[in-house]
């Protein structure tokens, strides 16, 4: 048997988790739907004044977001667990770092994207100021990728315990924190039409310390989880 | 050197007792300080000439926020030396750690909430310094979760000592960007309590119950140490036979 | 000594339920803490003593019915 590249291992594991994912299409739509669902509730909770909405809808866009991202974490390892091809991957000769980053791809793929194309459209139900549409989609673009890094790092602490559903919000919401932070003020900058290259600068930093070093403690964590 | 100085505390048994020997000390001097500490600062230290009384709050939150802080970088360390040396005995103390964390940091956050509302009128703001104080509590009872949620206590120190170390990266930027959001959030409307320059009758006796206080962690932190040992080596010779002994002495 | 009388220093300045509600709180807590870190030590010890017990008697259990079936199995003969 030949050995596998490394670049060919990553994309036979993004190619299999699209695939699978591709026959439940429930479980992309689903966290689609509960984004769009949360987003519409705001407004009827806080009245439909646009003064209002425009304000705090970076905020809304951005929590909404979060949320329907810890709903399809659990998607990433659980399956994979249930049916023991993740202790099959971990036994691989392949460094783990590869395959966990590909499943993590995989999963920003499957539900940051979706999620990046539609917020353009809600951000139209909530009035956001024209001059934080771009800022909206970078945000989004640099931010969702860490909501997967940082959130396998929960599902892999959590996968192998019966009712983790709960506790995977308890740690992975704290660590979104800095993100929200950010990515909200960048988009609150842009609407009153002041450069928000520190905030994007930030994010980008977060997210490429988070690209390098998640993978190691997901792999950590997937050893204790599938002891 | 150090490894061969060190290499006898890895032995849970060594470690059990020697835990037990410092624990009753710490605990003396922890009261011994700790009723000193707090009779001056609630009796004999002077009031604040802007603060009034209210600053008898200080001999309690300062400590608190601060033993909150070191705590949780004692965790992560432990954490880190257990995940690369393998070290079981370091799981296990960053378990110990956790609870008193956590409570460390929830008298921090009810004290500055105490003191917050005669001086800056509410009862929660969301300053700089109770925010990440607040996302502290949370990472703890994160770690505390995950550690109760495990049946195995060896996977479970394993696994809540990963979520420390993803923490302690953490912690830092979110402290920075809580600072960060709040600034700009906020600006200048909020009366910060300035930084106090501490005379020498308010400082002794905060440093007496800072003091008391690190006594006290040391050893709840002992106590902790030493169920967290029993719990892993419950099946071990030399614990059946300490538990067995310690039962015949108390019926006797 | 900061404080004329009793009253004065339950009242602390006006701030008397600000002072007292901390210090009460962090004492509750912490012995609560204290508490609770004693009486888990305890239990684990306690269950460890059980098990010890429970462990005795099953092998005591063991021997008689050892012992039994010898005597059955030497009527037997």
């Amino acid at each position: 048997m030949t050995q596998l590249s490394y670049r060919a291992a990553f994309a036979l594991i993004v190619k299999r988790d699209l695939r699978i994912a591709f026959r439940h299409r429930d479980d992309i739509i689903n966290p689609l739907l509960f984004f769009i669902i949360v987003v519409t509730l705001f407004p009827l909770g806080v009245g439909p004044e646009s003064t209002m909405l425009s304000r705090i809808a970076p905020g809304i866009i951005w929590v909404a977001a979060l949320l329907s991202t810890l709903l399809s974490l659990d998607r990433l390892f659980k399956s994979d667990h249930a049916d023991g091809s993740l202790e099959q991957m971990l036994l691989s000769p392949h460094p783990i770092f590869i395959l966990v980053l590909a499943k993590i791809v995989a999963h920003w793929l499957l539900t940051g994207l979706p999620l990046i194309l539609i917020a353009p459209l809600l951000a139209v139900l909530l009035h956001l100021q024209e001059s934080s549409y771009i800022a909206l989609m970078l945000t989004l673009l640099l931010g969702t990728p860490i909501l997967s890094l940082l959130g396998a790092i929960g599902v892999a602490l959590t996968v192998g315990i019966k009712k983790g559903g709960v506790l995977l919000s308890l740690l992975v919401l704290p660590l979104y924190i800095p993100v929200l932070i950010f990515a909200t003020s960048a988009i609150d900058t842009a609407g009153m039409n002041l450069p928000y290259n520190g905030q994007l600068a930030i994010i980008a930093a977060i997210f490429f310390a988070s690209l390098t070093l998640a993978p190691f403690a997901v792999s950590a964590a997937l050893k204790v989880s599938t002891n | 050197m150090m490894w061969k100085w060190l290499h006898p505390y890895a032995n849970p048994e060594t470690s059990y007792h020697f835990a037990g020997k410092i624990l009753p000390w710490c605990a003396r001097l922890a009261f011994a300080f700790l009723t000193i500490g707090i009779t001056w600062a609630l009796l004999f230290a002077p009031a604040d000439y802007q603060q009034g009384d209210t600053f008898r709050i200080f001999y309690i939150h300062v400590p608190a926020a601060m033993l909150s802080m070191g705590i949780y970088l004692g965790m992560a360390i432990a954490a880190l030396s257990g995940l690369v040396w393998q070290l079981k005995l370091a799981d296990a103390s960053a378990a110990a750690m956790a609870p008193i964390g956590a409570t460390f940091t929830f008298i921090a956050l009810i004290t500055g909430s105490a003191w917050g509302k005669p001086m800056w009128g509410t009862w929660w703001i969301w300053d700089a310094r109770l925010t990440s104080e607040l996302i502290l509590l949370f990472l703890y009872l994160g770690v505390m979760a995950l550690h109760n949620a495990f049946d195995d206590k060896a996977l479970a120190g394993k696994a809540a000592g990963i979520l420390a170390l993803v923490g302690v990266i953490n912690l830092p930027i979110i402290k920075y960007s809580v600072e960060w959001w709040n600034t700009l959030h906020q600006g200048a409307t909020v009366s910060k309590l300035g930084q106090p320059s501490m005379t020498a009758d308010m400082f002794w006796p905060f440093l007496v119950c800072f003091i008391g206080f690190a006594f006290l962690v040391t050893a709840l932190i002992c106590l902790r140490f030493r169920t967290e040992i029993l719990n892993r080596n419950s099946m071990r010779p030399w614990v059946r036979e300490l538990v067995t002994t310690e039962v015949k002495t108390h019926a006797v | 000594m900061q404080f004329d009388s009793i009253s004065a220093f339950i009242d602390m300045g006006g701030y008397g339920f600000y002072v007292w509600l901390s210090y009460g709180v962090s004492i509750f807590s912490l012995a609560l803490l204290i508490f609770t870190s004693i009486s888990s030590h305890k239990k684990i010890k306690l269950q460890i003593t059980q098990r010890i017990k429970r462990e005795e008697k099953l092998r005591q259990a063991a021997k008689l019915q050892q012992a039994q079936t010898s005597n059955d199995n030497s009527h037997n003969i």
